[in-house]
Protein backbone atom coordinates (compact mmCIF):
# COMPACT_ATOMS: atom_id res chain seq x y z
CA UNK A 1 0.00 0.00 0.00
CA UNK A 2 1.90 3.75 -1.19
CA UNK A 3 0.96 6.94 1.02
CA UNK A 4 -1.31 9.11 -0.62
CA UNK A 5 -1.65 11.32 2.16
CA UNK A 6 -0.32 14.80 2.25
CA UNK A 7 -0.23 17.71 5.06
CA UNK A 8 -0.83 21.34 4.39
CA UNK A 9 0.18 23.51 7.44
CA UNK A 10 -1.38 21.25 9.46
CA UNK A 11 -4.76 19.98 7.89
CA UNK A 12 -4.16 16.65 6.41
CA UNK A 13 -4.90 15.80 3.23
CA UNK A 14 -5.67 11.78 2.38
CA UNK A 15 -4.42 12.31 -1.04
CA UNK A 16 -3.13 15.22 -2.33
CA UNK A 17 -5.98 15.95 -5.35
CA UNK A 18 -8.05 18.89 -4.87
CA UNK A 19 -10.91 20.79 -7.35
CA UNK A 20 -9.83 23.93 -8.16
CA UNK A 21 -12.15 26.72 -7.46
CA UNK A 22 -14.76 27.69 -10.15
CA UNK A 23 -14.72 24.33 -11.47
CA UNK A 24 -16.83 22.59 -8.75
CA UNK A 25 -19.51 24.58 -7.68
CA UNK A 26 -19.71 24.37 -3.76
CA UNK A 27 -19.19 20.83 -4.49
CA UNK A 28 -22.39 19.66 -2.97
CA UNK A 29 -23.33 19.75 -6.35
CA UNK A 30 -21.37 16.43 -7.18
CA UNK A 31 -22.70 14.76 -4.44
CA UNK A 32 -24.58 12.61 -6.34
CA UNK A 33 -21.94 11.82 -9.09
CA UNK A 34 -19.63 10.54 -7.02
CA UNK A 35 -18.84 10.16 -3.44
CA UNK A 36 -16.55 13.41 -2.69
CA UNK A 37 -14.54 11.36 0.37
CA UNK A 38 -12.30 11.01 -2.43
CA UNK A 39 -10.97 13.93 -2.46
CA UNK A 40 -8.02 15.41 -0.36
CA UNK A 41 -9.70 18.75 -0.43
CA UNK A 42 -12.37 21.08 -2.29
CA UNK A 43 -11.67 24.27 -2.92
CA UNK A 44 -15.02 26.15 -3.59
CA UNK A 45 -16.60 28.73 -5.80
CA UNK A 46 -14.56 32.06 -5.57
CA UNK A 47 -16.68 34.32 -2.77
CA UNK A 48 -16.79 37.92 -2.22
CA UNK A 49 -18.54 40.06 0.55
CA UNK A 50 -21.57 40.65 -0.97
CA UNK A 51 -23.60 38.39 -4.19
CA UNK A 52 -22.49 38.92 -7.96
CA UNK A 53 -23.76 38.54 -10.67
CA UNK A 54 -20.64 38.66 -12.98
CA UNK A 55 -19.81 39.45 -16.47
CA UNK A 56 -22.53 39.18 -18.62
CA UNK A 57 -22.48 36.11 -21.30
CA UNK A 58 -21.45 34.69 -23.46
CA UNK A 59 -18.79 34.25 -21.00
CA UNK A 60 -17.05 30.63 -22.05
CA UNK A 61 -15.44 30.69 -25.09
CA UNK A 62 -13.08 27.02 -26.93
CA UNK A 63 -9.52 26.87 -26.93
CA UNK A 64 -7.16 24.56 -28.28
CA UNK A 65 -6.57 22.00 -25.44
CA UNK A 66 -8.30 24.64 -23.02
CA UNK A 67 -11.44 26.85 -22.45
CA UNK A 68 -11.59 30.80 -21.71
CA UNK A 69 -13.97 31.99 -19.41
CA UNK A 70 -14.81 35.13 -17.98
CA UNK A 71 -17.43 34.60 -15.47
CA UNK A 72 -16.01 37.42 -13.00
CA UNK A 73 -16.53 35.74 -9.55
CA UNK A 74 -20.42 35.26 -9.56
CA UNK A 75 -21.30 33.91 -6.38
CA UNK A 76 -23.91 34.37 -3.37
CA UNK A 77 -21.71 36.17 -1.33
CA UNK A 78 -20.02 35.05 1.79
CA UNK A 79 -22.98 35.01 4.04
CA UNK A 80 -24.84 32.81 2.45
CA UNK A 81 -21.57 30.36 1.56
CA UNK A 82 -21.12 30.16 4.97
CA UNK A 83 -24.81 30.09 6.26
CA UNK A 84 -25.67 27.51 2.92
CA UNK A 85 -23.72 26.22 0.49
CA UNK A 86 -20.67 24.97 3.17
CA UNK A 87 -23.07 23.44 5.67
CA UNK A 88 -24.24 21.27 2.27
CA UNK A 89 -21.19 20.57 1.32
CA UNK A 90 -20.31 19.08 4.84
CA UNK A 91 -23.19 17.00 4.79
CA UNK A 92 -21.69 14.76 2.59
CA UNK A 93 -17.78 15.42 3.00
CA UNK A 94 -15.84 14.82 5.35
CA UNK A 95 -12.25 16.31 4.23
CA UNK A 96 -10.50 19.80 4.02
CA UNK A 97 -12.73 22.45 2.91
CA UNK A 98 -11.02 25.45 1.56
CA UNK A 99 -12.63 28.64 1.14
CA UNK A 100 -11.67 31.20 -1.98
CA UNK A 101 -11.51 34.83 -0.83
CA UNK A 102 -11.84 37.47 -3.48
CA UNK A 103 -12.21 41.26 -3.05
CA UNK A 104 -12.34 44.95 -4.28
CA UNK A 105 -10.69 46.25 -1.60
CA UNK A 106 -8.24 45.75 1.35
CA UNK A 107 -10.93 45.84 3.46
CA UNK A 108 -12.85 43.79 1.83
CA UNK A 109 -10.75 40.92 1.81
CA UNK A 110 -10.38 41.39 5.27
CA UNK A 111 -13.45 41.27 6.40
CA UNK A 112 -14.62 38.15 4.31
CA UNK A 113 -11.41 36.44 4.90
CA UNK A 114 -12.33 37.04 8.55
CA UNK A 115 -15.78 35.43 8.28
CA UNK A 116 -14.27 32.25 6.39
CA UNK A 117 -12.08 31.86 9.13
CA UNK A 118 -14.59 31.47 11.94
CA UNK A 119 -16.66 28.86 10.50
CA UNK A 120 -15.91 25.61 11.59
CA UNK A 121 -16.65 24.18 8.12
CA UNK A 122 -13.26 25.75 6.62
CA UNK A 123 -9.82 24.44 6.90
CA UNK A 124 -7.59 27.01 4.93
CA UNK A 125 -8.59 30.03 3.55
CA UNK A 126 -6.89 30.59 -0.19
CA UNK A 127 -6.88 34.57 -0.89
CA UNK A 128 -7.18 34.68 -4.99
CA UNK A 129 -5.36 38.27 -5.80
CA UNK A 130 -5.62 36.75 -9.16
CA UNK A 131 -8.76 36.78 -11.45
CA UNK A 132 -8.22 38.29 -14.72
CA UNK A 133 -12.04 38.50 -15.10
CA UNK A 134 -13.04 41.97 -12.54
CA UNK A 135 -11.83 45.05 -12.61
CA UNK A 136 -10.10 47.18 -9.99
CA UNK A 137 -9.82 44.69 -8.13
CA UNK A 138 -8.43 40.93 -7.98
CA UNK A 139 -5.84 40.58 -9.95
CA UNK A 140 -4.33 43.88 -9.77
CA UNK A 141 -3.13 43.22 -6.30
CA UNK A 142 -1.74 40.37 -7.30
CA UNK A 143 0.62 41.88 -9.99
CA UNK A 144 2.93 43.53 -8.09
CA UNK A 145 5.09 42.38 -4.82
CA UNK A 146 3.86 45.21 -2.80
CA UNK A 147 -0.20 44.99 -3.14
CA UNK A 148 0.54 40.95 -2.74
CA UNK A 149 2.30 41.75 0.33
CA UNK A 150 -0.56 44.22 1.63
CA UNK A 151 -2.90 41.87 0.86
CA UNK A 152 -1.21 39.22 2.56
CA UNK A 153 -0.61 40.74 5.79
CA UNK A 154 -3.79 42.17 6.61
CA UNK A 155 -5.71 39.43 6.08
CA UNK A 156 -2.97 37.41 8.25
CA UNK A 157 -3.95 39.49 10.98
CA UNK A 158 -7.50 38.12 10.77
CA UNK A 159 -7.09 34.61 9.99
CA UNK A 160 -5.86 31.46 12.62
CA UNK A 161 -6.42 29.29 9.78
CA UNK A 162 -3.95 28.41 7.36
CA UNK A 163 -4.03 31.46 4.75
CA UNK A 164 -2.87 30.59 0.79
CA UNK A 165 -2.21 33.17 -1.65
CA UNK A 166 -3.66 32.47 -5.08
CA UNK A 167 -1.65 34.12 -7.86
CA UNK A 168 -1.68 34.95 -10.72
CA UNK A 169 0.31 34.12 -13.78
CA UNK A 170 -0.04 37.62 -16.39
CA UNK A 171 2.98 38.53 -14.59
CA UNK A 172 6.58 39.11 -14.75
CA UNK A 173 8.44 37.83 -11.92
CA UNK A 174 6.17 35.84 -9.88
CA UNK A 175 8.77 34.55 -7.62
CA UNK A 176 9.71 37.89 -6.12
CA UNK A 177 5.73 37.90 -5.84
CA UNK A 178 5.89 34.69 -4.16
CA UNK A 179 9.03 36.12 -1.74
CA UNK A 180 7.13 38.99 -1.05
CA UNK A 181 3.91 36.54 0.09
CA UNK A 182 5.88 34.89 2.36
CA UNK A 183 7.56 37.51 3.80
CA UNK A 184 3.89 38.87 4.80
CA UNK A 185 3.08 35.85 6.53
CA UNK A 186 1.63 33.92 4.31
CA UNK A 187 1.13 30.00 5.05
CA UNK A 188 1.17 28.87 1.26
CA UNK A 189 0.53 29.50 -2.12
CA UNK A 190 -1.36 28.67 -4.90
CA UNK A 191 -0.40 29.21 -8.23
CA UNK A 192 -1.45 29.43 -11.38
CA UNK A 193 -4.92 31.24 -11.66
CA UNK A 194 -5.65 31.33 -15.84
CA UNK A 195 -3.67 33.07 -18.19
CA UNK A 196 -5.37 36.19 -19.87
CA UNK A 197 -6.58 35.24 -23.27
CA UNK A 198 -9.10 36.23 -25.78
CA UNK A 199 -10.88 34.86 -28.62
CA UNK A 200 -12.91 36.27 -32.00
CA UNK A 201 -16.03 35.15 -33.70
CA UNK A 202 -14.13 35.35 -37.34
CA UNK A 203 -17.78 35.43 -38.86
CA UNK A 204 -19.55 38.27 -36.28
CA UNK A 205 -15.96 39.81 -36.38
CA UNK A 206 -16.22 40.41 -32.79
CA UNK A 207 -14.93 39.23 -29.97
CA UNK A 208 -16.55 36.08 -28.74
CA UNK A 209 -16.29 36.42 -24.98
CA UNK A 210 -19.24 39.70 -24.27
CA UNK A 211 -15.93 40.92 -22.04
CA UNK A 212 -14.07 40.95 -24.43
CA UNK A 213 -11.20 39.00 -22.60
CA UNK A 214 -11.31 35.88 -20.35
CA UNK A 215 -8.65 33.68 -18.72
CA UNK A 216 -7.18 30.40 -20.44
CA UNK A 217 -7.51 27.39 -19.05
CA UNK A 218 -6.80 23.49 -19.39
CA UNK A 219 -4.08 21.42 -20.58
CA UNK A 220 -3.02 24.35 -23.13
CA UNK A 221 -1.53 25.91 -19.76
CA UNK A 222 -0.34 22.93 -17.80
CA UNK A 223 3.40 23.26 -19.43
CA UNK A 224 3.22 26.90 -18.02
CA UNK A 225 2.15 26.00 -14.70
CA UNK A 226 4.79 23.62 -13.81
CA UNK A 227 7.67 26.23 -14.83
CA UNK A 228 5.81 28.36 -12.44
CA UNK A 229 5.59 26.19 -9.54
CA UNK A 230 9.17 24.84 -10.44
CA UNK A 231 10.21 28.87 -9.85
CA UNK A 232 8.49 29.67 -6.54
CA UNK A 233 9.28 26.24 -4.82
CA UNK A 234 12.90 27.05 -5.73
CA UNK A 235 12.29 30.97 -3.66
CA UNK A 236 9.81 30.10 -0.86
CA UNK A 237 10.08 27.40 2.15
CA UNK A 238 5.84 27.40 2.38
CA UNK A 239 3.84 24.67 0.93
CA UNK A 240 2.22 25.06 -2.73
CA UNK A 241 -0.60 23.81 -4.15
CA UNK A 242 -0.09 23.47 -7.59
CA UNK A 243 -2.69 23.94 -10.47
CA UNK A 244 -3.38 24.81 -14.22
CA UNK A 245 -4.40 22.21 -16.63
CA UNK A 246 -4.04 19.35 -14.66
CA UNK A 247 -5.84 16.53 -16.21
CA UNK A 248 -3.92 13.28 -14.93
CA UNK A 249 -2.24 11.01 -12.56
CA UNK A 250 0.86 11.78 -14.54
CA UNK A 251 -0.21 15.49 -14.47
CA UNK A 252 -0.58 15.60 -10.53
CA UNK A 253 3.14 13.24 -10.41
CA UNK A 254 4.71 16.25 -12.88
CA UNK A 255 3.70 19.07 -10.78
CA UNK A 256 4.43 17.24 -7.36
CA UNK A 257 8.11 16.68 -8.72
CA UNK A 258 8.02 20.38 -9.67
CA UNK A 259 7.41 21.71 -5.92
CA UNK A 260 3.28 21.33 -4.93
CA UNK A 261 2.45 19.64 -1.67
CA UNK A 262 -1.26 19.28 -3.19
CA UNK A 263 -2.40 19.76 -6.66
CA UNK A 264 -5.95 21.38 -7.60
CA UNK A 265 -7.56 19.69 -10.80
CA UNK A 266 -9.26 22.69 -12.75
CA UNK A 267 -11.34 22.75 -16.18
CA UNK A 268 -10.72 19.41 -16.53
CA UNK A 269 -13.56 19.22 -14.03
CA UNK A 270 -15.91 20.65 -16.58
CA UNK A 271 -15.10 18.40 -19.48
CA UNK A 272 -15.44 15.03 -17.54
CA UNK A 273 -17.40 15.31 -14.47
CA UNK A 274 -15.17 12.44 -12.91
CA UNK A 275 -12.12 13.59 -13.40
CA UNK A 276 -10.58 13.89 -9.83
CA UNK A 277 -12.15 10.76 -8.62
CA UNK A 278 -10.73 8.88 -11.40
CA UNK A 279 -7.30 10.93 -10.97
CA UNK A 280 -6.96 9.80 -7.18
CA UNK A 281 -8.43 6.36 -8.13
CA UNK A 282 -5.88 6.10 -10.52
CA UNK A 283 -2.77 7.53 -8.18
CA UNK A 284 -1.69 4.86 -6.15
CA UNK A 285 -1.49 2.44 -9.61
CA UNK A 286 0.84 4.90 -11.07
CA UNK A 287 2.89 5.06 -7.80
CA UNK A 288 3.23 1.78 -7.37
CA UNK A 289 4.40 1.62 -11.24
CA UNK A 290 6.96 4.66 -10.51
CA UNK A 291 7.93 3.22 -7.37
CA UNK A 292 7.01 5.75 -4.72
CA UNK A 293 5.73 4.23 -2.06
CA UNK A 294 5.24 7.61 0.00
CA UNK A 295 3.85 10.72 -2.27
CA UNK A 296 5.97 13.19 -0.28
CA UNK A 297 9.19 11.85 -0.89
CA UNK A 298 8.58 13.40 -4.74
CA UNK A 299 7.89 16.91 -3.94
CA UNK A 300 10.39 18.91 -5.30
CA UNK A 301 11.77 15.93 -6.40
CA UNK A 302 13.11 17.53 -9.84
CA UNK A 303 15.16 19.96 -8.19
CA UNK A 304 17.30 17.44 -6.20
CA UNK A 305 20.74 16.91 -8.10
CA UNK B 1 -26.38 13.29 -15.03
CA UNK B 2 -25.66 9.88 -16.67
CA UNK B 3 -22.56 8.91 -17.88
CA UNK B 4 -22.55 7.21 -21.02
CA UNK B 5 -20.88 5.32 -23.60
CA UNK B 6 -23.32 5.66 -27.06
CA UNK B 7 -22.84 3.92 -30.40
CA UNK B 8 -23.81 5.87 -33.77
CA UNK B 9 -26.23 3.46 -35.70
CA UNK B 10 -27.17 6.63 -38.41
CA UNK B 11 -26.09 9.85 -38.69
CA UNK B 12 -27.23 11.64 -41.48
CA UNK B 13 -28.41 14.98 -43.01
CA UNK B 14 -32.31 15.56 -43.37
CA UNK B 15 -32.09 18.70 -45.10
CA UNK B 16 -28.69 20.91 -45.85
CA UNK B 17 -26.81 21.41 -42.92
CA UNK B 18 -29.21 19.31 -40.63
CA UNK B 19 -28.18 16.08 -39.37
CA UNK B 20 -30.22 13.19 -37.77
CA UNK B 21 -27.88 10.91 -35.34
CA UNK B 22 -28.99 7.93 -33.90
CA UNK B 23 -27.24 6.00 -30.93
CA UNK B 24 -27.55 2.86 -29.24
CA UNK B 25 -26.73 2.20 -25.68
CA UNK B 26 -28.19 2.95 -22.02
CA UNK B 27 -29.02 6.21 -21.74
CA UNK B 28 -31.20 6.95 -18.60
CA UNK B 29 -34.36 7.99 -17.91
CA UNK B 30 -34.94 11.37 -20.52
CA UNK B 31 -37.64 13.74 -19.99
CA UNK B 32 -38.55 15.95 -23.52
CA UNK B 33 -36.26 19.36 -23.50
CA UNK B 34 -33.42 17.69 -22.21
CA UNK B 35 -30.02 17.65 -23.73
CA UNK B 36 -26.87 15.17 -23.68
CA UNK B 37 -23.40 16.70 -24.30
CA UNK B 38 -21.27 14.77 -26.39
CA UNK B 39 -17.71 14.63 -26.48
CA UNK B 40 -16.32 14.99 -29.78
CA UNK B 41 -12.43 13.96 -30.38
CA UNK B 42 -10.41 17.20 -30.78
CA UNK B 43 -12.44 20.00 -29.19
CA UNK B 44 -12.13 20.55 -25.51
CA UNK B 45 -15.73 21.30 -24.80
CA UNK B 46 -18.45 18.96 -24.84
CA UNK B 47 -21.53 19.72 -27.55
CA UNK B 48 -24.89 20.40 -26.03
CA UNK B 49 -27.29 18.94 -28.22
CA UNK B 50 -31.04 18.81 -27.71
CA UNK B 51 -32.93 15.05 -27.56
CA UNK B 52 -35.41 14.53 -30.72
CA UNK B 53 -37.09 11.17 -29.52
CA UNK B 54 -35.64 8.08 -27.62
CA UNK B 55 -36.78 4.89 -27.23
CA UNK B 56 -35.61 1.83 -24.26
CA UNK B 57 -32.04 1.62 -25.89
CA UNK B 58 -31.96 4.08 -28.60
CA UNK B 59 -32.16 8.15 -28.49
CA UNK B 60 -32.10 10.44 -31.61
CA UNK B 61 -30.66 13.77 -31.86
CA UNK B 62 -31.00 16.52 -34.62
CA UNK B 63 -28.45 18.88 -34.82
CA UNK B 64 -27.59 21.88 -37.11
CA UNK B 65 -23.68 22.03 -38.47
CA UNK B 66 -22.92 25.21 -37.09
CA UNK B 67 -19.08 25.46 -36.42
CA UNK B 68 -16.26 23.00 -36.48
CA UNK B 69 -17.21 20.92 -33.43
CA UNK B 70 -20.74 20.12 -34.97
CA UNK B 71 -18.80 19.96 -38.73
CA UNK B 72 -17.09 17.01 -36.72
CA UNK B 73 -19.66 15.43 -35.65
CA UNK B 74 -21.38 15.06 -38.69
CA UNK B 75 -18.62 13.36 -40.22
CA UNK B 76 -18.65 10.63 -38.01
CA UNK B 77 -19.74 7.11 -39.02
CA UNK B 78 -21.88 4.45 -38.18
CA UNK B 79 -20.29 2.17 -35.37
CA UNK B 80 -18.42 4.82 -34.06
CA UNK B 81 -18.84 4.96 -30.07
CA UNK B 82 -19.46 8.24 -28.00
CA UNK B 83 -18.86 9.65 -24.73
CA UNK B 84 -22.18 11.24 -23.89
CA UNK B 85 -23.60 12.75 -20.46
CA UNK B 86 -27.53 12.39 -20.58
CA UNK B 87 -30.23 13.53 -18.69
CA UNK B 88 -28.94 16.76 -18.53
CA UNK B 89 -31.17 20.17 -17.87
CA UNK B 90 -35.13 20.71 -16.67
CA UNK B 91 -36.94 19.72 -18.84
CA UNK B 92 -40.27 20.57 -19.91
CA UNK B 93 -43.31 20.12 -17.23
CA UNK B 94 -46.10 18.67 -18.88
CA UNK B 95 -48.52 18.23 -16.16
CA UNK B 96 -49.77 22.04 -16.86
CA UNK B 97 -50.32 22.20 -20.65
CA UNK B 98 -54.53 22.18 -20.31
CA UNK B 99 -56.26 20.40 -22.86
CA UNK B 100 -54.74 22.97 -26.11
CA UNK B 101 -51.39 23.32 -25.53
CA UNK B 102 -49.62 24.99 -28.38
CA UNK B 103 -45.92 24.15 -29.46
CA UNK B 104 -43.85 27.03 -31.13
CA UNK B 105 -40.25 25.90 -32.82
CA UNK B 106 -38.07 27.84 -34.62
CA UNK B 107 -35.32 26.10 -36.83
CA UNK B 108 -33.38 23.86 -35.07
CA UNK B 109 -35.36 24.57 -32.14
CA UNK B 110 -38.36 22.15 -33.49
CA UNK B 111 -36.87 18.74 -32.17
CA UNK B 112 -36.99 18.75 -29.31
CA UNK B 113 -40.90 19.65 -29.05
CA UNK B 114 -41.38 16.35 -31.24
CA UNK B 115 -40.84 14.28 -27.97
CA UNK B 116 -42.56 16.86 -26.19
CA UNK B 117 -46.14 16.17 -28.54
CA UNK B 118 -45.71 12.75 -28.39
CA UNK B 119 -46.19 12.93 -24.67
CA UNK B 120 -48.73 15.42 -24.27
CA UNK B 121 -50.82 13.89 -26.88
CA UNK B 122 -50.39 10.57 -24.97
CA UNK B 123 -52.22 12.28 -22.18
CA UNK B 124 -55.06 13.07 -24.03
CA UNK B 125 -54.06 16.36 -24.90
CA UNK B 126 -55.04 17.77 -28.54
CA UNK B 127 -52.11 20.04 -29.80
CA UNK B 128 -51.54 22.38 -32.00
CA UNK B 129 -47.53 22.81 -33.02
CA UNK B 130 -46.12 26.24 -35.14
CA UNK B 131 -42.81 25.37 -37.02
CA UNK B 132 -40.63 28.25 -38.22
CA UNK B 133 -38.17 28.09 -40.92
CA UNK B 134 -36.18 30.38 -43.07
CA UNK B 135 -37.05 28.78 -46.35
CA UNK B 136 -38.94 25.65 -47.90
CA UNK B 137 -35.63 23.78 -48.30
CA UNK B 138 -35.06 23.85 -44.60
CA UNK B 139 -38.42 22.42 -43.67
CA UNK B 140 -37.78 19.60 -41.23
CA UNK B 141 -40.10 17.10 -38.70
CA UNK B 142 -43.74 19.16 -40.47
CA UNK B 143 -45.13 14.78 -41.14
CA UNK B 144 -43.54 13.44 -38.13
CA UNK B 145 -45.73 16.11 -36.26
CA UNK B 146 -48.49 15.52 -38.42
CA UNK B 147 -47.78 11.86 -37.61
CA UNK B 148 -48.10 11.96 -33.99
CA UNK B 149 -52.13 13.41 -34.83
CA UNK B 150 -50.95 17.15 -33.74
CA UNK B 151 -52.55 20.05 -35.71
CA UNK B 152 -49.46 22.10 -37.80
CA UNK B 153 -49.07 24.97 -39.05
CA UNK B 154 -45.64 26.07 -40.93
CA UNK B 155 -44.27 29.72 -41.61
CA UNK B 156 -41.36 30.82 -44.20
CA UNK B 157 -39.66 33.98 -43.88
CA UNK B 158 -39.75 33.85 -47.71
CA UNK B 159 -43.28 32.80 -47.95
CA UNK B 160 -41.88 29.70 -50.05
CA UNK B 161 -44.41 27.49 -47.74
CA UNK B 162 -47.20 27.57 -45.62
CA UNK B 163 -47.72 31.05 -44.05
CA UNK B 164 -45.38 33.91 -44.74
CA UNK B 165 -43.23 35.49 -41.86
CA UNK B 166 -42.24 34.31 -38.66
CA UNK B 167 -44.02 31.80 -36.48
CA UNK B 168 -45.58 34.76 -34.44
CA UNK B 169 -47.83 35.35 -37.46
CA UNK B 170 -49.65 32.01 -37.30
CA UNK B 171 -50.22 32.54 -33.46
CA UNK B 172 -54.30 32.42 -33.13
CA UNK B 173 -56.16 34.98 -31.02
CA UNK B 174 -57.11 32.30 -28.74
CA UNK B 175 -57.88 29.08 -28.67
CA UNK B 176 -54.52 27.53 -26.23
CA UNK B 177 -54.33 26.53 -23.12
CA UNK B 178 -50.51 26.55 -22.43
CA UNK B 179 -47.23 27.30 -24.82
CA UNK B 180 -44.31 25.72 -25.12
CA UNK B 181 -41.38 27.16 -27.10
CA UNK B 182 -37.79 26.45 -28.29
CA UNK B 183 -36.19 28.55 -31.00
CA UNK B 184 -33.81 31.20 -31.48
CA UNK B 185 -33.87 33.76 -28.44
CA UNK B 186 -35.51 37.00 -30.55
CA UNK B 187 -38.26 34.13 -31.54
CA UNK B 188 -38.78 33.41 -28.22
CA UNK B 189 -39.49 37.28 -26.95
CA UNK B 190 -41.83 37.80 -30.13
CA UNK B 191 -43.58 35.14 -28.52
CA UNK B 192 -43.11 35.56 -25.06
CA UNK B 193 -44.93 39.09 -25.87
CA UNK B 194 -47.72 37.69 -28.39
CA UNK B 195 -49.37 34.92 -26.16
CA UNK B 196 -52.31 35.08 -23.83
CA UNK B 197 -51.40 31.94 -21.66
CA UNK B 198 -48.71 31.21 -19.75
CA UNK B 199 -46.01 28.61 -21.00
CA UNK B 200 -42.42 27.30 -20.76
CA UNK B 201 -39.36 28.92 -22.82
CA UNK B 202 -36.27 26.70 -23.84
CA UNK B 203 -33.45 29.11 -23.62
CA UNK B 204 -29.67 28.39 -25.61
CA UNK B 205 -26.80 29.73 -24.26
CA UNK B 206 -22.74 28.86 -24.97
CA UNK B 207 -22.21 26.67 -22.35
CA UNK B 208 -18.49 25.53 -20.45
CA UNK B 209 -19.44 21.78 -18.73
CA UNK B 210 -23.17 21.42 -19.37
CA UNK B 211 -24.18 19.83 -15.53
CA UNK B 212 -24.09 23.02 -13.73
CA UNK B 213 -20.25 23.17 -11.98
CA UNK B 214 -19.00 26.18 -14.09
CA UNK B 215 -21.48 28.66 -13.97
CA UNK B 216 -20.23 29.94 -17.48
CA UNK B 217 -24.28 30.56 -18.79
CA UNK B 218 -25.97 31.92 -16.20
CA UNK B 219 -28.79 34.23 -16.61
CA UNK B 220 -30.76 36.76 -14.26
CA UNK B 221 -34.50 35.83 -13.63
CA UNK B 222 -37.27 37.11 -11.30
CA UNK B 223 -36.24 34.53 -8.66
CA UNK B 224 -32.48 35.04 -9.12
CA UNK B 225 -29.62 33.58 -11.40
CA UNK B 226 -30.40 30.54 -12.76
CA UNK B 227 -27.57 28.37 -14.87
CA UNK B 228 -29.29 27.63 -18.35
CA UNK B 229 -27.45 24.12 -18.49
CA UNK B 230 -29.04 22.59 -14.95
CA UNK B 231 -31.89 25.03 -13.76
CA UNK B 232 -33.21 25.69 -17.27
CA UNK B 233 -32.60 25.44 -20.48
CA UNK B 234 -36.63 25.51 -20.26
CA UNK B 235 -37.75 28.42 -17.93
CA UNK B 236 -41.64 29.52 -17.13
CA UNK B 237 -42.91 32.86 -18.68
CA UNK B 238 -43.16 34.17 -15.19
CA UNK B 239 -39.73 34.34 -13.94
CA UNK B 240 -38.26 35.61 -17.31
CA UNK B 241 -36.27 38.88 -17.66
CA UNK B 242 -35.64 40.06 -21.30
Amino acid sequence: MVNTSVNLCGVSLKNPIIPASGTFGFGHEFADVYDLNCLGGISVKGTTAVERFGNETPRIAEAPSGLLNSVGLQNPGIDTVLGYELPRLRDSYGGAIIANISGFSIDEYVSTCEKADKSKNVDIIEVNISCPNVHNGGMSFGTTASGAAEVTREVKKVCKKPVFMKLSPNVTDIAAIARACEGAGADGISLINTLLAMRIDIRRRRPVLNNVTGGLSGPAIFPVAVRMVWQVYENVGIPIMGLGGVSTADDVIEMMLAGATAVQVGAANLRDPFACKKIADELPALMEKLGVDDINDIIGGAHNG
Amino acid sequence: MKACTLEITENKPIVPLCFKMSLRGAHGEIKAGQFINIMIDGFYLRRPISVYDWDDDTLTVIYKVVGQGTDALSKMDKGKKLDVLSELGNGYKTSVSGMRPLLIGGGVGVPPLYALAKALIKDGCNVSVILGFNTKSEIILADEFRALGASVSVTTVDGSEGVRGFVTDAIPYAGYTYVYTCGPEPMLKSVYNKIITSGQFSFEERMGCGFGACVGCTCRTKYGNKRVCKDGPVFVKEEIIW
